[in-house]
């Protein structure tokens, strides 16, 4: 459990985090990315790109 | 043997693959591209002593450059930097499926919105502008009438990056309500789904609904001929049924598989995992 940096609720992480994944913050829907696992650090995730896809 | 992933986003697709390269004992090294300086002949620290690189960005510009850069530092890396070029790019992919004789929607490219709307009509109603560069099914326009193909091309040689001024135009494929992805590792099939939608859009990201679907012979024959035509690799097909055949309408090359591997009958992680060890062995051996 963090805090969301957009809202300030508590944030659920699942066990098997990992530094560049996103998590969304249930309470407000903002798109978090994590930047630290230990201790864990998150920070408004990137806008879409036009260029982003596979 | 070490193993670097090229991100910048680690989406589900990367967590399937971090996890199946941890498990098998592998040193994996996450390369967030946004952080890295790549010289003209120095490898970024990171990807130095890689056996094998994967390109996992999200980002269609990185892509193509970063593989480029990771070639040059004589680095095995999946895809390779002429795939990803190919692939990256709605007409170079449209080009070179044609050339290998590949069934592939009729499609022409016009650079003036007066050459585009010749087009257009030329087609007739519907038919379908899309990006050179993008995916999800984003910024594709199903045309309907000429007023609707007047306004989305003034619409986009205005606002529109350069790129936009590329008018892609594509035949409108009468597909079964679905689309089919194919996985492939150099040509060899994974795993298929069927995407389905009541929208002309069938893309997973779009929402379809997806579920397992068999490679049937002239699928994998198509398969084995579009992943050639791009140069090979790690790649999702897309087809479309038109009625007793098949149309492919793209190859792409950082290829999403979370939700083939939801209703896939094999381990697709797995599989995929298998085949980047073979590739890292090879490329082990080539330098021996």
């Amino acid at each position: 459990m963090t805090e969301c940096i957009e809202c300030g609720a508590d944030v659920t992480l699942h066990d098997d985090l990992e530094v560049g994944e996103i998590v969304d913050c249930a309470t407000c829907g903002a798109e978090l990315e994590v930047l630290g696992t230990d201790p864990v650090e998150l920070d408004t995730a990137p806008e879409l790109e036009e260029d982003w896809g596979e | 043997m070490r193993i670097g992933m090229l991100y910048s986003r680690i989406r589900r697709d990367e967590k399937l693959l971090l996890s199946e390269l941890r498990e098998r004992g592998h040193d994996v090294v996450k390369i967030d591209v946004r952080k890295q300086r790549f010289g003209l002949t120095e490898p970024p620290a990171d990807i130095e002593g890689c056996d094998l690189v994967i390109d996992r960005c999200l980002a269609t510009s990185r892509s193509r450059y970063v593989t480029r850069f990771v070639e040059q530092y004589d680095v095995p890396v999946v895809n390779d930097p002429e795939t990803a070029a190919v692939c990256a790019d709605k007409a170079h992919n449209s080009l070179v499926l044609a050339d290998a004789g590949i069934p592939t929607p009729n499609t022409e490219v016009a650079f003036t919105k007066e050459a585009a709307m010749e087009i257009i009509e030329s087609f007739g109603y519907p038919c379908v502008i899309k990006p050179v560069v993008g995916s999800w099914g984003r910024l594709m326009a199903k045309i309907d009438t000429r007023s609707a193909a007047e306004a989305i091309l003034e619409h986009k040689e205005t606002l529109g990056h350069y790129e936009h001024k590329v008018f892609y135009i594509q035949e409108f494929v009468e597909k079964p309500g679905r689309d089919i992805r194919v996985l492939a590792t150099d040509g060899e099939p994974v795993a298929a789904m069927a995407r389905s939608s009541d929208h002309w859009l069938t893309n997973a990201a779009k929402g379809a609904e997806t579920e397992h679907t068999e490679v049937d012979d002239e699928m994998r024959d198509l398969v084995a001929r579009a992943s050639e035509s791009v140069g090979g690799g790690l790649l999702g097909v897309d087809l479309m049924e038109t009625g007793d055949a098949y149309t492919v309408h793209e190859v792409n090359h950082t290829v999403e598989f979370k939700a083939l591997n939801e209703v896939a009958e094999t381990d697709v992680p797995a599989t995929v995992v298998d085949w980047l060890e073979a590739r890292a062995e090879a490329g082990m051996e080539a330098t021996v």
